[in-house]
């Protein structure tokens, strides 16, 4: 047997240990970089041009005010996720603990949910239009565009819920059916409880979807914008990212300062929606 | 001379192609403690989860033969849910729920119907005593239990078995991740509670067969090769095989 240079070999390792380590410095620098700059970049340009009249103010092309779109962008978040998170989540619950492992039901699901994970929004957007405001008759409006945004994110939600279910360990679940617990009782009283902050996490995700969507919900909620915010379901209404696209492709003297400004008040709301699903999450974790 | 609380019969049992168990017979007492030993993969612990049926739980599981329960059936004339409440179990790593210390004791009454705030206040403090741990704890029922040292949360796990006033109780190698102090506890409260009830007990450890056991049973390959009161089992076994076993020949 050789016996080892443990000098020469040390000062190789150390020298490898320097470089990866300035490697991983500058990818970590380099991203948190570009996050700042893009976010600067917005605030920056978006928040001067900010004023009570845009926030608040009537829509008009004066003022181009983003109410009327922000109380849309809520109420498409709220009813989408009413809508596809008890699917979402009862579907996983199906596949994590009814199912039987590795049946056709399962395979032919999970084929099903990857497929529509994969799909691009816009196709979406058509199959909502076809569906939804035509053959329906829900016309161009915050509906339709609810409907189609819901299917475009149940696969998110599916496939987080089912990665958080499975993430619960079995001795929970034996120590519950052990002490003569129903499966029905063991899922919604043990499983669910723990698995709830990888759920929240699929939440977050979806409703990141949600705010971003532009392609699907021209076809379907429109880019008409009302005067005054409106609740009525069957009223065609621009999200957020739709205003923040029509106004930057519009050719209003100030209507691209009035884009930024859409981008900042954008970015404040998915920072507020991530700071609450993120303490909502903390809270269930330490019970 | 105490009854049988429980009769096993020509008990079979498979995973898929393989017999994990092979013509098991044996009558369980009551108010004993009953300790099963054998190296691993004899067929001691699937014995024991047949007893609540939780081997139900595992794909492919066949089981033919009878196991009785008080001269029932526990797989022909009784629900699971029932059979569970009155055959309790404590697993081998010990899993307190994710909550507090009190939701983890009041789980199984709460299962079983119990609504009433006072009434589940009292078995929680009972279960707890029982336990010997509710001076350990009584500050702090409202605490996550995951905070729980291991030996305090295997007691939290006997004393949640005991919150369904269950007859008979299961352990599956209860001590086996545990410390020797953690471990002297457990052994005195199950000689403290054999009085009231039937205790079921497989261990790697035959020092605490022979410290906490009235009979044992010893397994190989799926068979019981003797099973016997744990005096004679330990001094003079009948056959060569024990023999071998508990004088540490093999295993």
């Amino acid at each position: 047997m050789e016996a080892f240079k443990t000098e020469g070999n040390l000062k190789k390792r150390k020298i490898i240990s320097i470089v990866l380590k300035t490697a991983v410095w500058f990818c970590g620098i380099l991203t948190v970089g570009i996050l700042v700059y893009i976010l600067l970049f917005i605030l920056v340009r978006g928040i001067p041009n900010i004023n009570m009249e845009f926030l608040f103010g009537e829509y008009n092309s004066e003022t181009l005010s983003a109410l009327s779109s922000i109380v849309a962008t809520i109420e498409m978040i709220a009813i989408s996720l009413v809508i596809a998170v008890p699917i979402g989540v009862f579907c996983a619950i199906y596949l994590t603990e009814y199912a039987k492992r590795g049946s056709r039901a399962v395979k032919i699901i999970r084929l099903a949910v990857d497929t529509l994970a994969g799909i691009p929004s816009i196709v979406y957007g058509l199959f909502g239009m076809i569906l939804f405001v035509n053959i329906l008759g829900f016309r161009a409006s915050i509906l339709s565009g609810v409907c189609t945004i819901s299917i475009m994110i149940l696969p998110v939600i599916i496939s987080t819920s089912e990665e958080a279910i499975k993430s619960v360990p079995d001795m929970y679940r034996e120590g519950s059916l052990g002490l003569g617990a129903t499966r029905l009782r063991t899922v919604f009283k043990i499983v669910l409880p723990a698995a709830m902050p990888g759920i929240l996490s699929g939440v977050i995700l979806a409703i990141g979807r949600i705010v971003g969507e532009t392609a699907a919900l021209i076809f379907t909620s429109g880019t008409n914008v009302m005067k005054n915010p409106t609740l009525n379901l069957h009223s065609s209404q621009r999200t957020l990212a739709i205003h923040m696209y029509m106004l930057a492709s519009e050719g209003l003297p100030h209507s691209k300062d009035m884009a930024f400004a859409t981008g900042a008040i954008l970015i404040v709301i998915v920072f507020l929606v991530n700071f609450a699903a993120e303490k909502l999450a903390n809270r269930i974790g330490r019970q | 001379m105490n009854k049988d609380k429980i009769k096993i019969e020509n008990v079979d049992l498979y995973y898929g192609e393989f017999q994990a168990l092979k013509n098991v017979n044996m009558r369980i007492k009551e108010n004993e403690i009953t300790a099963f030993i054998g190296p691993s993969g004899c067929g001691k612990s699937t014995l024991l989860k047949s007893l609540n049926r939780m081997n139900d739980l595992i794909e492919g599981v066949k089981i033919t033969g009878k196991i009785l329960l008080d001269d029932v059936d526990i797989y022909k004339d009784m629900d699971p849910s029932i059979l569970r409440k009155r055959v309790g179990m404590v697993f081998q790593k010990p899993n307190p729920f994710p909550m507090s210390i009190y939701e983890n004791v009041a789980y199984g009454p709460k299962t079983h119907g119990v609504k009433s705030k006072s009434r589940l206040d009292e078995i929680v403090e009972q279960s707890l005593r029982s336990a010997a741990m509710w001076d350990e704890v009584k500050d702090r029922l409202k605490k996550s239990a995951l905070g729980l040292s291991g030996g305090q949360q295997q007691r939290l796990c006997i004393a949640r078995a005991f919150s369904v006033n269950p007859e008979v109780i299961l352990l599956d190698e209860p001590t086996s991740a545990l410390d020797p102090i953690s471990t002297m506890k457990i052994e005195d409260l199950l000689a403290e509670i054999r009085k009231n009830y039937t205790i079921i007990i497989v261990t790697h450890n035959m020092q605490q067969a022979t410290r906490i056991s009235d009979k044992t049973g010893f397994f190989l390959q799926g068979e019981v090769v003797e099973f016997d009161e744990t005096d004679k089992l330990f001094s003079m076994p009948k056959n060569k095989k024990t023999e071998d076993y508990i004088t540490g020949r093999f295993g």
